[in-house]
């Protein structure tokens, strides 16, 4: 095991009007390897297996520990992180790709601050009074946290936005990121207040009747966030909220 | 007067509690950071945030807090400060409450408490063990509103690379690449509020983030800010050693009853389960009767070095020892545990549940940094820090779970004083000297383009991180922290022939890496040559041939100061605050 050999294939892109070119590389395994990992090695000796000298890759990474949510890319065609992805679990050569749905930046990075812009639109956040001491927050229970800590653990990697077949120019659909998030604010004592807003934020186009139900996205999301039940409970509330303007005008 | 411009670099915990206090007094701000800001390095905190709220009957308070801290930190740290953060505490967790933190809940309903290192007391606010993922998103989502509301201009994707200093010594802006375009800028600001992290690149692999390197604190420490007790440095006695960094796993697995063992016969080779109990080495809870498992990292970690280098005793030969939690149920365990245990069997491959897990200590935190005065004003006027980049809470040693606390308060702090700095700052003359900063920048990176030589900065940075962890981590001899210095010393000549592979204009990271190694390796002979003047063992700097605190000589604040001569930076030592608290001696054998 001590000398085997990992063969990894990157699609390389200087810049977006660049064209694509794929390379080669070959470098020493070692145990407990991951794809970030891997890249590090790159960087450090960026030659390709042919032996012609390249420039390091370049990719966003920061944690390497699956919670800062930067390293998505695709990893033998499937959305990942590319720190929790160990070497040894995949299939070689190893195919590195940048992911599809977003403006490609280089190589493997992408620019995802679309997820960020659609979190503005459905003021995904509690409009607190403001910082100074207001005394304890509203009592919630246990149950109550149970189902909001989950939906609060999405690290905006946007694999569930890559990997949905509705997420796309034509639709212009949030994805389930976002609703997720719809839920888990709506959820909120305070948060609540902003339930109206958000449900007619998601009631128009590229909102939640985007949703093809394809399931994609439940199973792509690495921290294994309730998508698909956070897309049906929106989607009822969106229904209700629907009636209920409709019957008021 | 037009409206004071604040700008502050770093969206961790600490930059955006600025932020939040500056756009909620009527400021506006322009927010720097290398990533998108909820990507920051907050998110890996990981077991939870102090505050005596004493919701558990057990009659903690907040002075109880502050005397913990500043035990636990070795009297190193001025304490009127720390009293004031530990003060504020039960507030701050009230407030992340309303923010909407999804901490965990009592059945009652009210905030659940853990205990951590360092104190007798479930003084510990968790969310799961991703409690400063949780904490982060709260305030970036507050952030975002601001934003919304136009008080707040983010440039993300840009990284800090130096002040702008005017004739009369004051700080007038910043200069910042912005790392996809590579375009060089200058941004003027009244105030400049530092709030950029940890260190941890330095040690080459570390708990940190990738951008942990040190860089902005190096870039303006250049520039004449002080450095203070950089030699104390957190090494955490919980990480998972891997190939790329070191992953934490937390205090709080100890916190909720996670035990450290060793085989008692060296080398034994049966699975952990079919070892009994007798012959099973709970080092830590022999030593330690009274704390156990959660005594401060410090003695943790000088701990499993003794039983692994000195004992012969870690598993297999190899440098490692058991954490574990298999003794605790399952659904507890998902619970309170849930997110470190699947990073564990992520990366590892074994089911914590199931197994002990296997631990090593690791680089983690740095309590020195940016000296600061009580308003978190660093000696330039105009330049403010805040958060781990600063030297102020900690002492020489941090308690678990203090972090979080000290990030927020101290970006509490920071933010209205630079406000109202900047309110009463003269107007600027001219360009203030934007225009010769910006060319001095400029003339740095066309340099390290253009360089012919042999060098990979990739490289250099291993060698960089071997050196360091092996010197001026654990444990500490003059002689290695020698040899350390002047390796730092080689590395600065071979990266004046550094040559990067990439010398394109468009979003490259190994020249955006190769500026940050070069502020590495300045903020590197600080660390060292500190450690070395400190001929004593307080808190986490431990030399076995000064075995002894040494209150008469050493109860100071190291200062560094910036020296371009190759022999480093000079240094003087301050008077300590102790007026609240006596010093006296720091064990944990025994309740204090």
């Amino acid at each position: 095991m001590a000398d085997k050999i990992v063969q990894i294939e990157i699609k390389r892109q200087a810049s977006p009007d660049a064209p694509a070119v794929w390379e080669k590389f070959e470098i020493q395994w070692r145990p407990g390897m991951n794809v970030t990992s891997a890249l590090m090695d790159i960087a450090a000796n960026p030659v390709t297996a042919d032996g012609r000298s390249t420039t390091p890759v370049t990719y966003d990474s920061n944690c390497l520990e699956e919670i800062c949510g930067s390293c998505a890319m695709r990893i033998n065609g499937k959305a990942r992180m590319a720190c929790s992805a160990l070497i040894e679990n995949l299939e070689q050569p190893i195919r590195l790709e940048p992911l599809s749905k977003f403006p490609l930046v280089r190589d493997l990075q992408v620019d995802r601050s679309v997820l960020f812009e659609n979190l503005k639109a459905v003021k995904a956040w509690v409009p607190i009074d403001g910082t100074y001491d207001l005394g304890s927050g509203p009592r919630v229970f246990p149950q109550q946290q149970e189902v909001n800590y989950p939906l609060s653990n999405c690290i905006s990697c946007t694999c569930c936005m890559e990997v949905c077949p509705q997420f796309n120019e034509a639709t212009g659909f949030v994805g389930a990121a976002t609703i997720a998030q719809v839920k888990l604010f709506n959820n909120h004592p305070t948060g609540k207040v902003f339930k109206e807003e958000r449900l007619r934020a998601m009631a128009g186009d590229g909102g939640i009747q985007e949703c093809g139900y394809a399931q994609n996205c439940v199973e792509a999301c690495p921290k294994q966030l309730p998508l698909t039940e956070a897309i049906s409970d929106v989607g009822r509330d969106v229904m209700v909220q629907k009636v209920k303007d409709f019957l008021r005008k | 007067m037009a409206a004071p411009r604040i700008i502050v670099i770093g969206g961790g915990l600490a930059g955006l509690a600025a932020v939040i206090k500056i756009a909620e007094a009527g400021g506006t701000v322009d927010l720097f950071s290398i990533v998108p800001v909820k990507r920051s390095h907050s998110v890996c905190a990981q077991g939870g945030i102090n505050a005596a709220k004493n919701l558990k009957g057990e009659g903690d308070t907040t002075f109880k807090h502050f005397d913990d801290t500043i035990y636990g930190g070795d009297f190193l740290a001025n304490q009127t400060p720390v009293k004031a953060m530990c003060e504020a505490a039960p507030g701050i967790i009230d407030l992340l409450d309303r923010m909407g933190v999804p901490f965990n809940r009592t059945p009652e309903g009210l905030l659940d408490f853990r205990r951590f290192g360092g104190t007798l007391y479930n003084r510990t606010a968790f969310a799961g063990a991703t409690t400063g993922q949780q904490l982060l998103y709260a305030l970036d989502e507050q952030v975002r509103r601001h934003e919304s509301d136009g008080k707040v201009r983010k440039y993300e994707g840009w990284e800090f690379l130096s002040a702008i200093i005017d004739s009369k010594g004051t700080a007038r802006g910043i200069t910042a690449l912005d790392l996809r375009t590579m375009e060089l800028r200058s941004f003027p600001a009244d105030a400049i509020i530092l709030a950029t992290g940890g260190i941890g690149a330095i040690f080459g692999k570390s708990t940190n983030s990738v951008v942990c390197t040190g860089s902005a604190q190096s870039a303006v420490f250049q520039q004449g800010v002080y450095y203070a007790n950089g030699e104390f440095i957190q090494v955490h006695p919980t990480a998972i050693p891997g190939e790329d960094k070191l992953r934490l796993m937390s205090e709080s697995a100890r916190g909720e009853g996670g035990r450290v063992w060793v085989p008692r016969a060296p080398g034994d080779k049966r699975h952990p389960k079919q070892i009994p109990a007798a012959e099973r080495f709970y080092f830590l809870e022999e030593w330690y009767p009274k704390y156990g498992n959660l005594v401060p990292r410090d003695i943790a970690t000088r701990a499993i070095h003794k039983v692994v280098y000195e004992e012969g005793l870690g598993l297999n030969g190899q440098p490692m020892v058991y954490l574990d939690l298999t003794h605790i149920d399952r659904a507890t365990l998902d619970r309170k545990l849930g997110g470190i245990l699947e990073i564990y069997e992520k990366f590892v491959g074994v089911d914590p549940h199931d197994e002990p897990m296997k631990i090593f200590p690791g680089m983690h935190y740095t309590m020195g940094g940016l000296w600061v005065d009580f308003n978190q004003m660093t000696n330039v006027p105009g330049i403010f820090a805040a958060g781990e980049c600063e030297y102020q809470y900690h002492g020489a040693n941090r308690l678990g779970a203090n972090s979080l606390v000290s990030c927020i308060f101290g970006g509490f702090v920071a933010g209205p004083n630079a406000l109202a700095y900047a309110r009463s700052l003269p107007a600027a003359e001219g360009d203030s000297g934007a225009a010769a900063e910006l060319a001095r920048q400029a003339e740095i990176n066309s340099k390290l383009l253009q360089n012919e030589g042999t060098e990979n900065p990739f490289k250099l940075w291993r060698e960089l991180g071997d050196v360091m962890t092996k010197h001026a981590t654990v444990t500490r001899y003059n002689k290695g922290l020698k040899e350390a210095d002047e390796k730092v010393v080689e590395l600065m000549d071979r990266y004046k022939k550094v040559n990067l592979s990439d010398k394109s204009q468009w979003a490259n990271t190994s020249f955006a890496f190769a500026r940050q190694l070069q502020n590495m390796l300045v903020l590197a002979r600080v660390i060292v040559q500190g450690a070395i003047l400190r001929d004593e063992s307080r808190g986490a700097h431990y030399k076995p041939d000064f075995p002894e605190r040494n209150d008469e000589k050493f109860l100071k604040t190291t200062k560094a100061s910036f020296n371009p001569d190759c022999t480093g930076p000079r240094f003087e030592l301050e008077d300590v605050d102790i007026q609240h608290i006596k010093p006296r001696p720091r064990r944990y054998d025994v309740a204090k």
